[in-house]
């Protein structure tokens, strides 16, 4: 593992937490309910919180002196390395449970194992804070999807849909590129095999109580953890970082 | 917030019980289609700020109360009887949460 990896391997990290969390950022004041609408703004700002610890860690590992706030704000598309699953908009309501089911299952098993490695004693304190948001954040969204799933005809065919539109973007959470083998075996990483089984795990279950089908694995999107993206993410970073491009420096 | 799809949610009532405190305290309510989500939504919207270390929701319906009517007959005769206060007498140290 170069340093340069091993920079890069905290970035798509932090870097799946700040655009997921600027999505569902998109829900405050417009959730279905109240409850939910806070809920789902406890989740947008532990994610931002996980992105915060984790880019300022990159910036401190890669040396050169980017902050929080430079990572966040000025890198373009290209040079996010987040999964392609996290970028994809909020649609409907169904649309965001599904995707935070997916994407927490996945993220829940990744920092269960970062927070016991020893390679980053840095990263591991990070990990270890944020495994105990993404249980709740799987706890979530796992059963958001069961009373979906499982409630009206109406509720269960739009969460079907939603899981049908999304399941193109799962396979990539567990390809493995040259960062992933290299941080993988110097222990940093976990071994993405694994991750799969207990994502498997997981997001059968919950699909078996909601009584969703299982989509076929087929063709899947990749390329975002290597900075090519939809077209949905150059639209969310422009809104995400106006402010600080135009009045670099603002505060408030 | 958008649409009225809170409608036919029932109401639960919210009691935490802080880092504190003994007992669970009544701090709100809130709509949630079953139990587990009215934890969960009791959670987000009561403990943010780090209030609670213990949640109950009750269905609100499940809750007989004192009618207000009922006051004066209710809680006034309490009045006049302060000697019920356990102030006349020292406490041992062992006896804590009096």
């Amino acid at each position: 593992m170069t340093e340069g990896q091993h920079v890069q391997a905290i970035l798509r990290l932090g870097d799946d937490a700040m655009v997921l969390g600027q999505r569902l950022s998109a829900w405050c004041g417009h959730g279905p309910i109240l409850e939910e609408d806070i809920a789902l703004s406890n989740i947008a700002l532990d994610l931002i919180g996980q992105a915060r610890n984790l880019y300022t860690l990159a910036g401190a590992r890669e040396g050169k002196g980017r902050s929080e706030d430079d990572l966040a704000f000025f890198r373009t598309d290209r040079e996010f390395l987040n999964h392609l699953l996290v970028e994809q908009p909020n649609g409907h309501f169904g649309d965001t449970v599904v995707r935070q089911m997916l994407y927490s299952a996945f993220a829940l098993e990744r920092f269960a194992f970062l927070s016991g490695q020893l390679v980053d004693a840095e990263l591991a304190g990070i990990a270890a804070k944020a495994v105990k948001e993404l249980q709740y954040h799987w706890e979530h969204a796992a059963q958001w999807v069961v009373r979906l799933g499982d409630g009206t005809a109406e509720s269960h065919e739009k969460v079907q849909q939603s899981l049908h539109d999304l399941w193109s973007c799962t396979g990539e959470l567990f390809d493995v590129d040259e960062v992933d083998a290299a941080c993988q075996n110097a222990g940093m990483l976990p071994d993405l095999v694994a991750i799969r089984t207990a994502w498997d795990l997981r997001v059968n279950a919950c699909l078996a109580q909601a009584t969703l089908a299982r989509p076929e694995d087929g063709w899947m999107k990749e390329g975002g953890k290597q900075g090519v993206h939809s077209e949905h993410l150059s639209y969310m970073l422009a809104e995400m970082q106006v402010l600080p491009r135009t009045y670099p420096n603002a505060t408030w | 917030m958008t649409g009225s799809s809170q409608q036919g949610w029932p109401l639960w009532e919210v009691f935490i019980r802080s880092r504190q405190g003994l007992g669970h305290k009544h701090v709100g309510s809130l709509h949630a289609p079953d139990a587990e989500m009215a934890i969960q939504n009791a959670r987000d919207v009561y403990t943010r700020r780090q209030e609670g270390v213990s949640i109950w929701v009750v269905p609100a319906d499940a809750i007989a109360a004192s009618s207000p009517d009922d006051k004066d007959v209710m809680f006034d005769p309490a009045n006049d009887k302060v000697y019920r206060h356990p102030t006349f007498y020292d406490l041992p140290d062992e006896v804590n949460n009096m």
